[in-house]
């Protein structure tokens, strides 16, 4: 493999996030390390979402701190995230659907863009050569997920596995460095769930971007992650590389139940 | 069969972005345009240029506006009139109080003056949506309006508030017939709406409709709604204030602050909502609709048919319509007017060998 | 201070005719999940229809003209016509819009007041009606010798058959098995029908009982400033009470009325006078706005929290 996995880029410390008083997360420390594949499992309810919301700025946690790239932080705002390179797909998929795979693709590039609505009333000059440059990156993505038939086609008439492909679509036209994926294979037949894996390992090995990722399928997660965080009830249970995992007796009496 | 785009390819990044990427659709807006500016001058008589054709195209202009913040950026106004009265007042202003204003930049001052409205009253929309924004906006629609009534100043101290527009010159060359109105009209219209389909095809567009369709996902795709939700309720506003001057300086001449009350932004919302949601034609048609309307109803009464009419009936039949027409659109085709436009189109693809 | 508290208490009084309002508003909130912007609109159509009838009926059954037969028989009519309406509203508007966006429905509802206003005004015609309901507007002489103040019959009466209504609604939503159904519903749609709850004809209910809450407001208002179409535009006044109260709070909408009934009329008399009056057409509005910025969810309603 091309890629060698490096320093931890973004670690999180102690972290609590409460809505109301149901605590979602409890006391949780994990780390990323440049390059890896690390994926989060646990039970229905353990707060997976939760912690993937907490990395990008969707939620703010009442306790702990966040270290991205050495930068110490608690709060900051989505799009904060998004500017530091972190880009992420969704659970229930959270394309614009109103818009063409095109448009929606497009829209993950906006943080590169510099042209303002002025250039973009004109249409001239300078917003239509930055418009024709981001294309044809996009146009790259699109060639990467083999989705070239659909370009034109509007989000919301595509079958799931699509959709869900667009999304990753969307996610990687802002060239992000560290990737959050949610579920990407949940609902999907085996041979769709084969393609995503493939273009999760290849987005790893080519572009060298860092993946977070929810899984239910232990299947996938045990073959293609580098280290897994476990987490039930809001708490982390288990931390290491697959095959750790796997025979920790606190995994699985999470997973299966044990007689007490 | 004649309406396709076979043979038709796109070498270059640059023709796929085009406005009218089909050959046929570019021939048809060629001959619209030439209809609208050679052979409406010579055919239309003062009536239709004046009561109709003009105020269409002003209505198109309002419901552009509405459209970019309702259609595209998914904020819903029901204050549309009085960011119209914004401008009008504004452009009166500016014309009033600084000698030899040109008319066209008091034109666009107007509309910024109603662009600054539109963002104060958009300030809400960072924390609430849909119906509490919808209610929030009537606040703007009442209190605009009695602002203008109140304080003499915007009216110059006349009586209720009534403006008269003052003579319309363009280096020194005077708009004063119905027909060079509405060609004046035409093309601040088109101009504006060429700038309304530049920015929707975009990047401006796309996080309009980012936000509209999905405005988490826009966040975290680094999307500012803050930014984004203000820009549309500026150059919505921006576009009713504009929409607002031409209605005083180009239609009806005397306007006074009580006609752009809230029935007119129910209006407006009617042409967006029959014409299109997010749709730049879908406001033209919408309008054209809204405005031919009651002329086409008081047309039916006046002939053998509207004898049997109770009259009861016959002067509420308008807002029945109206009425029944919004219901009727959500529920059969949400997209209004426009789609259907589109389905025809892609009808007309195969027709007439369907296999 | 006396002045004060007249201007408080027929400010209270009039917010109570807003609760009335934007109680309808609540109940088809809450059970459908619908912001039914033509709530005003059917106000305006109950107090028409209700008049209406009773012009008509004396000639139709020879029952003599503004008696008390008349009276509840056209009441009965008026109630009924409320319930159809509703009925068909439920099935022709809301039933083929169902898992449309809500802001989709709530244009819809801005076509139906079109529509509701157009039927009425066309059935009944377009002249303003006086409608009385036998409680004069005067002032109560006991508190005017007592407290030197002017409070006024018809107000006090006005909140009475108000203060009736809400506690009957509280007690038929607590108490009976059409009202726990219907807080079920109004819970979640999908786990109310699961258990066996006929959704159909919980919606037909509460359109009916809110056709019934718009009759009984369209009475008062009508009564106290004749049946005309500026109803609807005073009924719009709900709206930002829903705001203040929360759009799916009972309470809310009563507190909410009266909050903006007081404070509109305080405004008007000590605020007003600075700033050229008339205050009143926005002042409720405003004061929503700025609340809003506060406190999103209403003073009763619940947080949001976006599930991502």
């Amino acid at each position: 493999m091309a890629r060698e996995i490096g320093e931890v880029i973004l670690d999180l410390q102690n972290i609590s996030l409460r809505f109301g008083g149901v605590k979602a997360l409890t006391d949780i420390s994990f780390n990323v390390r440049e390059h890896e594949i690390r994926a989060i499992i646990g039970p229905n309810g353990a707060g997976k979402s939760s912690m993937l919301n907490v990395i990008n700025g969707v939620y703010h946690p009442q306790e702990g701190t966040i270290i991205f790239r050495g930068e110490k932080r608690r709060e900051m705002e989505p799009h904060m995230a998004a500017s530091q390179g972190i880009a992420r797909t969704f659970q229930n998929i959270a394309l614009f659907k109103g818009m063409t795979v095109l448009d929606n693709i497009m829209t993950g590039r906006n943080l590169m863009m510099k042209t303002n609505f002025l250039h973009h009333a004109l249409f001239w000059g300078k917003a239509q050569r930055e418009e024709i440059e981001h294309r044809k990156k996009v146009e790259e993505v699109i060639d990467f997920l083999e989705i070239q038939s659909i370009r034109k086609t509007p989000v919301g008439r595509l079958p799931y596995g699509l959709q869900k492909r667009v999304e990753l679509a969307r996610a990687l036209a802002a060239e992000p460095s560290l990737l959050l994926l949610d579920e990407p294979m949940a609902g999907m037949n085996v041979e769709e769930k084969q393609d995503m894996c493939r273009f999760v390992l290849d987005v790893n090995d080519q572009f060298g971007t860092t993946i977070v990722l929810i899984e239910h399928d232990m299947g996938v997660v045990m073959d293609i992650s580098d280290r897994v965080v476990v987490l039930d009830y809001g708490k982390k249970i288990g931390d290491g590389a697959p095959d750790e995992v796997k025979n920790d007796p606190k995994v699985i009496e999470a997973y299966l139940g044990t007689s007490h | 069969m004649f309406y396709r785009e076979a043979g038709q390819f796109k070498a270059s990044y640059q023709e796929d972005q085009q406005i009218f990427p089909i050959r046929q659709d570019r021939i048809g807006f060629w001959v619209a345009m030439a209809f609208l500016f050679l052979a409406v001058p010579m055919i239309a008589n003062q009536y239709w240029l004046q009561a109709i054709l003009t105020p269409v195209l002003i209505f198109s202009l309002a419901a552009l506006g509405l459209n970019i913040l309702t259609g595209y950026a998914g904020q819903l106004s029901l204050g549309s009139a009085a960011f119209m009265a914004v401008g009008a007042f504004g452009t009166y202003n500016f014309m009033l109080r600084i000698d030899g204003m040109p008319f066209l930049v008091a034109l666009v001052l107007g509309g910024l003056c109603a662009a600054a409205v539109g963002i104060l009253f958009g300030l809400p929309s960072l924390r609430i949506k849909g119906f509490y924004l919808a209610v929030a906006t009537l606040a703007a629609q009442f209190f605009i309006v009695w602002v203008l009534v109140k304080f003499g100043w915007f009216s110059n101290y006349s009586t209720s508030g009534v403006i008269t527009a003052q003579q319309v010159e363009i280096f020194g060359f005077a708009f004063d017939t119905p027909l060079l109105k509405y060609l004046l009209t035409l093309v601040i219209v088109c101009v504006f709406a060429l700038f309304a389909k530049n920015m929707v095809r975009s990047a401006t567009g796309r996080k309009w409709m980012a936000v509209r369709d999905m405005d988490v996902a826009a966040e975290v795709i680094g999307i500012r709604l803050m930014g984004t939700k203000l820009q549309a309720f500026a150059i919505s506003s921006f576009y009713c204030g504009v929409a607002g001057a031409l209605y005083a300086y180009m239609y009806l001449g005397t306007v006074e602050p009580e006609g752009f009350n809230l029935d007119l932004s129910f209006r407006i919302l009617f042409m967006i909502i029959i014409g299109g949601v997010g749709s730049i034609l879908g406001s033209f048609i919408g309008a054209a609709f809204i405005v031919l309307l009651p002329v086409f109803l008081n047309v039916v009464m006046h002939t053998s048919i509207g004898a049997f009419v109770p009259p009861n009936i016959a002067a509420n039949l308008e807002l029945i319509i109206f009425g029944g027409l919004i219901v009727f659109f959500l529920i059969v085709e949400p997209h209004g007017l426009a789609r259907l436009w589109q389905l025809a189109k892609e009808k007309l693809r195969i027709w007439p060998f369907p296999h | 201070m006396t002045f004060f508290f007249e201007v408080l208490i027929g400010g209270l009084l009039s917010g109570v005719l807003y609760a009335l309002v934007a109680l309808g508003f609540v109940l088809i909130f809450k059970a459908s999940g619908v912001f039914n912007f033509a709530q005003g609109a059917m106000v305006f159509f109950a107090a028409l229809t209700f008049v209406g009838f009773t012009e008509v009926l004396p000639g139709w059954t020879g029952l003599a003209e503004g008696g008390r037969a008349v009276f509840w028989l056209a009441f009965l009519l008026a109630l009924g016509s409320m319930i159809v309406l509703g009925i068909a509203t439920e099935k022709v508007v809301l039933r083929p819009l169902v898992n449309q966006p809500a802001i989709t429905l709530f244009m819809a509802t801005i076509g139906l007041t079109f529509l509701v206003e157009g039927i009425a005004q066309g059935i009944w015609g377009t002249s303003v009606r006086g409608l009385d309901l036998g409680i004069q507007d005067e002032p109560i002489m006991w508190v005017l010798d007592r407290a030197d103040m002017i409070v006024s019959k018809f107000d006090v009466f006005a909140a009475a058959v108000a203060l009736v209504l809400f506690i009957v609604l509280a007690l038929l939503f607590q108490y009976t098995r059409v009202g726990r159904a219907l807080r079920a519903v109004a819970d979640d749609h999908q786990a109310a029908l699961s258990v066996g709850i006929p959704l159909k004809h919980i919606w037909a209910i509460v359109w009916g009982v809110a056709g019934f809450v718009a009759l009984v407001a369209g009475l008062i208002w009508g009564a106290r400033n004749g049946v005309q179409f500026a109803l609807t535009f005073t009924a719009l006044k709900a709206l930002p009470v829903l705001i203040l109260g929360g759009f799916t709070s009972v309470p809310g909408a009563i507190l909410g009325g009266l909050i903006i009934g007081a404070s509109e009329k305080l405004a008007e008399v000590y605020v007003g006078p600075f700033v050229g009056g008339g205050i009143e057409s926005w002042f409720p509005y405003i004061l929503a706005l700025l609340f809003l910025l506060v406190r999103p969810e209403g003073l009763f309603g619940e947080k949001h929290i976006d599930r991502v």
